[in-house]
């Protein structure tokens, strides 16, 4: 990544107390030119705030005076892309190149404090301030030469780096020359304004993934790649179900396999091994006798048990008065929507790799809030949380279930008992069991058409699933929106609602109230007899929603009619924190076995600035492919507080075999500030699968995932 | 316990002293320090380990080192001659055929093993091919067009 001495920093770093101001730490990086600046951070996701770091500035930029600019940022990269679209809006501002630009992420020792990387954030949010301060770094380099050159700096422009006099080009100088010997440090004032969309070279050209190279060569290094030398391999007792009491356990079988040591940390207890599947080995041996809490709710009775559990309701929305919409509806229709618990199931399962050294620890780990994880681990350690780095190399995934610091938590204790360094890698079986699940939840519907096919009435009840997604972008005279319990904190309100913990998961809530919100319009639509498409315009209040509706259907290419019209098409639209959304899918239904094909997905989104268009069609493509699943087959099976998906075997993802073809359209919108790409069009799959399986055979889904079993089911009942 | 196994690592000889029963996925991870290749289930059901033994696709952590002695092994890290990267890797580059990347090195060696048998397959082989590969960020779709692209260029390449 990038040239610093790191070192360096650490030794000093080390030598201070915990309340090191970040500018020292900043001027530790020795020679450039650096601007520091601060990033809003989104009030929708509250940060757990252990470290107590300034919050003056929460970013910054360097350029080197070998020419080379370094972005030092908490975020980190999962494989959604900000590791290039960062750069290409940083490149844009400081005229570069953007190969010259060096990516420091998810480093809490040399990145400032950040909140996290989630809920689509990193382009929306980082973004701007990242502009303004590229900005200001080349105000400051354009004054720098301007004085070198002997010219004002507003007969200077800057190409790759090199400033030069306008019509006399050799008359030039590098940034790489102004910043040698210097140490020029700004904070971001604003007094640089960001290029103009039109002056923009980098935002907007569909770039590669800069980080290809290393992750088809097999040298991109994640957390499970750190070896550091005398490094052992943990592998940790884990109780049969959540709240299991240990009763007894007998270890001196596991004791006896050559190299093994067991540790015991209050409720910890590991083998270590130099060979990670020795360890595993040697735990299997342990004698272990459990207490075991009694079930009480199961995957099939979750429902009830919810209903039961859920909290008051908050309202989301409401207009006119419902009373007036039933009286002006002449049909009307009352559904009950479910969605069962999810698992991320990221390809990499937590991993973290700690190094304890009297009060001074550091931790990789694969996490998507590498700033979450100091306070647990300080705490954990008896050590100042200031003394704890994180180190987050590239994440194999995350999807909003890498935020807990329990991995790492647990390498750090079992490091500092050991005296050694100590890998945690959990197993599949583990990731599924330490999931925070996105909870089951619950939608209630009653809504109203008139005559003419003009939505209403709209009476709508979330449970569990939250408000996003749940916000109407129809035009609906009465209505009303409440939520009872969201998708984190275990449901909010009442405690133990959820078996297990739960939180956010790629669009949370979003694809819960999606699915429910468009299935139910659907339902409308072919009660009045018309055809998805034009009921929905009709409806609609929203020009850029219609925008997104005609590219989808253009694409899309065929008429929708009236459904069921056994072609088996289907749409849902969505507006996902203001990025707009509409999928269309061609489906065909296995009348015999129940099982459904998804042939076609085209999908258009409105995303307002598009930074890198071969990133955000890389984000919705990912969307897609991985909505099939919750829409299809993913449901994590449980008994009590026991976990019965264990691997993909028992939880279902989706395969090469399930892929659609999938066409993309990016709704020019650059008037817009850019908003979030990661998430929106998984909102839509289950919804607009649902609607494709009533089109083709006329029956309708009301709980996800849509199995066979219950396709079949629905079928017979038709 | 421990015995030596003699074995072709990525064309060089190698010689690794080990517990025959323990997997070939660990062995390349620890003993011989070659980290591309992941751990993803250990259940052979998601392929993030797959590498090539004696040219054929095998999931890593369910094959024990005894049956590795006396052949041939090739791991993502093998397959690259002098920097310059394999058909199937440039592809997957020029098609962004990844995103997160914990999948990938298991998806290239699986993607090396079907066009071994099938130069020019068809999509259909493809989706079948790779069926038992899975990828949770949804890359699906640029794997099996670098896929068909690299076999356009392999079979560009045949004399």
């Amino acid at each position: 990544m990038s040239n610093i001495n790191y070192t360096a920093v650490e030794r000093e770093w080390g030598m201070e107390d915990t309340t090191l101001d970040r500018r020292e730490m900043v001027k530790l990086l020795g020679g450039g030119i650096f601007v520091l600046f601060h990033v809003a951070q989104s009030s929708s996701a509250q940060p757990r705030q252990f470290g107590t770091y300034p919050d003056d500035f929460n970013a910054f930029l360097r350029i080197g005076d070998d020419g080379r600019v370094s972005l030092f940022s908490g975020k980190i990269e999962m494989g959604q892309g900000i590791y290039t679209a960062l750069a290409q809006m940083l490149g844009d501002e400081l005229d570069v190149a953007l190969d010259s630009i060096d990516m420091v992420m998810g480093d809490t020792l040399v990145c400032p404090s950040d909140m996290a990387t989630v809920g689509s954030l990193s382009i929306r949010t980082f973004g701007p301030a990242l502009r303004g301060a590229g900005a200001e770094a080349r105000a400051v380099l354009l004054q720098l030469a301007g004085e070198r050159l002997g010219v004002s700096s507003d007969q200077l422009a800057v190409e790759d780096g090199v400033v030069f006099q306008r019509g006399a080009r050799s008359n030039s100088v590098s940034y790489a020359e102004l910043a040698q010997g210097r140490r020029i440090e700004r904070r971001l004032e604003g007094t640089a304004s960001p290029k103009d969309a039109g002056q923009r070279r980098l935002c907007g050209t569909a770039t590669s993934r800069t980080d290809s190279v290393p992750k088809v060569t097999g040298t991109a290094q994640y957390t499970g790649d750190v070896q550091l030398p005398g490094m052992l391999y943990a592998r940790i007792l884990r109780p049969p179900t959540h709240d299991a009491a240990l009763e007894h356990l007998e270890t001196s079988a596991a004791e006896a396999v050559d190299g093994a040591q067991v540790v015991r940390d209050g409720d910890l207890v590991a083998v270590l091994h130099e060979y990670p599947d020795v360890a595993d080995r040697a735990l299997a041996l342990f004698e272990a006798r459990w207490s075991v809490p009694n079930a009480t709710v199961n995957d099939e009775t979750i429902f009830d048990h919810l209903v039961e559990a859920a909290p008051p309701p908050q309202p989301v929305a409401s207009a006119g008065n419902l009373d007036d919409g039933e009286r002006l509806a002449t049909q009307t229709f009352d559904h009950t929507y479910r969605e069962p618990y999810l698992a991320h199931a990221p390809m990499e399962p937590h991993t973290a790799v700690a190094q304890v050294e009297g009060d001074r620890a550091t931790v990789w780990a694969a996490t998507q809030a590498p700033f979450w994880l100091g306070g647990p681990v300080s705490q954990a350690l008896g050590i100042p949380s200031a003394n704890v780095r994180v180190i987050t190399p590239f994440v194999g995934g995350g999807f909003g279930g890498k935020t807990n610091p329990q991995h790492a938590v647990e390498a750090a204790r079992l490091a500092k008992q050991a005296g050694r360094p100590v890998q945690v890698a959990w197993s599949r079986k583990e990731e599924f069991f330490y999931d925070a699940f996105q909870p089951a939840s619950i939608i209630n519907v009653r809504s109203g058409v008139d005559e003419a096919g003009r939505v209403v009435l709209w009476d709508y009840e979330t449970l569990f699933a939250g408000s996003r997604g749940a916000e109407l972008f129809y035009a609906i005279p009465h209505h009303q929106v409440v939520a009872r319990g969201s998708w984190g904190g275990r449901g909010g309100g009442s405690n133990q609602a959820h078996p297990f913990a739960v939180g956010a998961w790629r669009g949370p809530g979003a694809h819960t109230n999606v699915f429910a919100v468009e299935s139910q319009i659907d339902i409308m639509a072919a009660a009045a007899g018309m055809d998805p498409m034009t009921f929905r315009l009709q409806n609609l209040q929203n020009d850029r929603m219609r925008r997104v509706l005609e590219a989808a259907a253009e694409k899309f290419g065929r008429r929708l009619e009236p459904a069921p019209s056994g072609s088996g098409y289907g749409v849902a639209c969505a507006d996902y924190a203001g990025t707009y959304v509409a999928t269309m899918v061609e489906v065909s239904v296995d009348r015999a076995e129940g099982t459904v094909q998804v042939l076609r997905v085209v999908c258009a989104q409105d995303m307002g600035e598009i930074i890198n268009p071969e990133g955000a069609t890389l984000q919705m493509e990912g969307c897609i492919t991985m909505g099939l699943g919750f829409a299809l087959s993913e449901q994590v099976r449980f008994d009590g507080r026991r976990v019965l998906s264990e691997n993909f075997d028992t939880y279902e993802i989706p395969k090469f075999s399930w892929l659609p073809t999938i066409e993309t359209v990016l709704v020019e919108n650059t008037e817009l500030p850019p908003s979030g790409g990661g998430e929106p069009p998984i909102a839509t799959m289950g919804a607009v699968i649902a609607n494709a399986i009533h089109d083709a055979v006329g029956v309708r889904l009301y709980e996800l995932p849509m199995t066979p079993e219950r396709i079949s089911e629905a079928l017979g009942e038709g | 316990m421990k015995q030596p196994i003699q074995f072709q690592l990525n064309g060089r000889p190698t010689n690794l002293t080990v517990d025959p029963t323990r997997m070939l996925l660990w062995a390349l991870r620890t003993d011989a320090a070659l980290t591309g290749t992941k751990y993803g289930c250990g259940q052979a059901l998601c392929g993030a380990c797959t590498v090539l033994v004696n040219g054929e696709a095998v999931r890593s952590c369910m094959y024990p080192m005894r049956l590795v002695a006396g052949k041939e092994v090739v791991t993502i890290e093998g397959l690259a001659r002098n920097g310059d990267l394999h058909p199937l890797q440039q592809a997957f580059v020029d098609h962004d055929a990844l995103q997160c990347g914990y999948c990938t090195s298991g998806m290239v060696m699986s993607a090396y093993s079907l066009l071994a048998k099938n130069a020019a397959p068809s999509r259909e082989e493809i989706l079948a091919g790779m069926d038992g590969n899975l990828c949770r960020c949804g890359s699906h779709n640029r794997v099996v067009r670098a896929i068909q692209a690299a076999a356009d260029m392999m079979e560009g390449a045949r004399p």
